[in-house]
């Protein structure tokens, strides 16, 4: 198999970009409005039965919070459904691999496009908390940079999961059995330490629950030498499913 | 090179070797291994056995840098729908490394290469068929390939569609570019090719000019008689009587090399019409099937 060249992805980037040119009105407000309406919903709605979560306002709890949702949703959807309409309806990845390109630059290409992508989305919904009591502090500024780590592993799930299945339809079944739980065992909504102690140890394979920490840690200024852990963890996260992305898109791809 | 896809053999033990500036035409019906056969070439099928080299290039070892100078025209169209003429075409120059300081010329040289200079613009979805497959055709040139691949490049196109890709893909033969073309259309192969490949069940089957094609194995002349299948199965005897090779295609049957016989022993086996054999003859000839799969 051919090295791996980085002179392939501003190529793969281009594409993206004149996708996104055209598409990010949609892209855009699907992205930031779903976080904000969970920010809203439940930050104010439930907030107003909950005063306080480890003595922060919870609206603020959720805020920080809402930022893994939309690193969830704009990295493992796009993953899934975007690579899976470019390889099989599209047969784009088939023209682009005719050319000196190898599927392992085309899937970091994508991932490292989407997760760019997320950075921004992802930080919307912190920005929305500070109305409501989130005080801006300068470690905020690292947020971009701990959604695009974590968007870049949940892209290259996605890439995987789109991989796997022989049909589109057959998302659903890890949409519910894989992403929901993700989602909900991560301390987005309510702290893990509330639920029983084998979940809390499950979480430590769940990256949106590293990403949650890490926003939080910056949010709060609480970042520490213990955040390391965080950061290693979605670094091996990425790592693996990048491999996972790469091993099955070859698969598919090259016959 | 052998491909297999399980038990099914693709491509079986075949070997083939292609001049530099020559067209070779692959012909075969649908399913003979001509797109498999590409996709090896750009090492998108991995090989069995055997192996490729594109110029000095191992396809198996080195095939970044055969895609590099490789062409490829696909039997599918993979372009961007959404994307405009030229979105796509700089995009392909991108993905194909021509130098940023070189690719608008490249994209300007192309969209004049496949006639649609004036509908850059626009977008793909909006363009006919035939502007996309002249699209296509742009598009393989964009990084000035030493090698083309084209794969059935005028399936499913009207005649008037299909002459108009022609003179462009005759043009890149002019070139000096070598062209690999696979198609199942006789007379794309004929007008088009210096060389041909007759491939039939992954393995090629004969092999030369349409001319040496046809002198070897079917003459040069053939004539047609028309009739019910009694009629039709009485000629055919006839003709083995003579020595003659024939061919039925549904209500007719050709017997073919009759530029020796003498016209009064033909016109007496019924009403005929003459004509010039051609590579379909050879290849029904040889394989007992027809072209159209």
């Amino acid at each position: 198999m051919a090295r791996f060249d980085a002179r392939s992805l501003p190529a793969i980037w281009t594409r993206e970009l004149i996708i996104f040119k055209r598409y990010w009105p949609g892209t855009t407000f699907t992205a930031i409005l779903e976080p904000l309406i969970f920010l809203f919903a439940i930050g104010l709605g439930v907030g107003a039965f909950v005063d306080e979560i480890d003595g922060m306002k919870y609206v603020v709890f959720v805020g920080t919070g809402a930022v893994a949702t939309a690193v969830l949703f704009s990295s493992v959807f796009p993953g899934m459904y975007n690579t899976f309409i470019a390889r099989v309806f599209q047969k784009v990845y088939d023209g682009i691999l005719s050319t000196p390109t190898t599927t392992a630059e085309l899937m970091v290409g994508e991932a490292t496009w989407i997760a760019t992508r997320t950075a921004v989305y992802g930080s919307v919904p912190m920005l929305a908390t500070i109305p409501f009591g989130l005080s801006p502090r300068w470690s905020m500024l690292l947020v971009p940079l701990i959604c695009f780590i974590s968007a870049l592993g949940l892209t290259f799930l996605g890439q995987y999961i789109s991989g796997v299945v022989k049909v589109i339809d057959s998302f659903s079944y890890f949409q519910s059995a894989l992403l929901t739980p993700l989602l909900f065992v991560s301390g987005t909504y309510f702290p893990i330490d509330g639920l029983p102690r084998w979940v809390g140890t499950i979480s430590n394979v769940n990256p949106v629950y590293h990403c949650i920490e890490l926003v939080r840690d910056a949010c709060f200024g609480t970042l520490s030498l213990a955040s390391l852990w965080h950061v290693l963890a979605l670094v091996v996260f990425a790592a693996i499913t990048g491999k996972l992305s790469v091993r099955v898109m070859t698969k598919r791809l090259i016959t | 090179m052998t491909k297999r896809f399980g038990d099914f053999v693709a491509v079986d033990d075949l070997s083939i070797e292609v001049q530099p500036g020559t067209c070779l035409g692959l012909l075969g019906p649908n399913g003979a291994g001509k797109t498999t056969l590409m996709r090896m070439i750009t090492g998108q099928t991995g090989l069995n056995g055997g192996s490729i080299s594109v110029l000095d290039f191992d396809v198996a070892t080195q095939s970044r840098d055969a895609r590099s100078v490789l062409g490829v025209c696909p039997q599918q169209d993979n372009m961007d729908d959404q994307q405009t003429a030229r979105e796509n075409l700089a995009l392909w120059a991108a993905l194909c490394r021509v130098p940023r300081a070189r690719r608008k010329e490249a994209v300007a040289k192309a969209l004049a290469t496949a006639q649609l200079t004036d509908r850059a613009s626009e977008r793909v979805t909006n363009l006919s068929g035939g502007m996309r497959r002249r699209l296509l055709l742009g598009r393989a040139f964009i990084n000035s390939p030493k090698v083309v691949l084209l794969d059935e490049p005028t399936v499913g196109l009207d005649p008037q569609v299909r002459s108009d890709l022609w003179l462009i893909i005759d043009g890149m033969r002019r070139s000096g570019v070598t062209v690999v073309m696979s198609t199942h259309y006789i007379e794309e192969a004929e007008r088009l090719a210096d060389d041909i490949a007759i491939v039939n069940h992954g393995r090629v089957i004969a092999r030369g000019t349409p001319q040496q094609l046809r002198e070897q194995y079917v003459g040069l002349e053939a004539v047609e008689y028309f009739g019910p299948p009694e009629v039709l199965d009485e000629i055919a005897a006839k003709a083995v009587h003579a020595g003659l090779k024939s061919r039925r295609a549904g209500l007719s049957i050709s017997v073919l090399g009759v530029e020796g016989t003498a016209t009064e022993l033909l016109d007496s086996w019924g009403r005929l019409s003459r004509r010039p054999t051609n590579l379909e003859d050879v290849f029904v000839l040889l394989t007992g099937e027809s072209l159209d799969g």
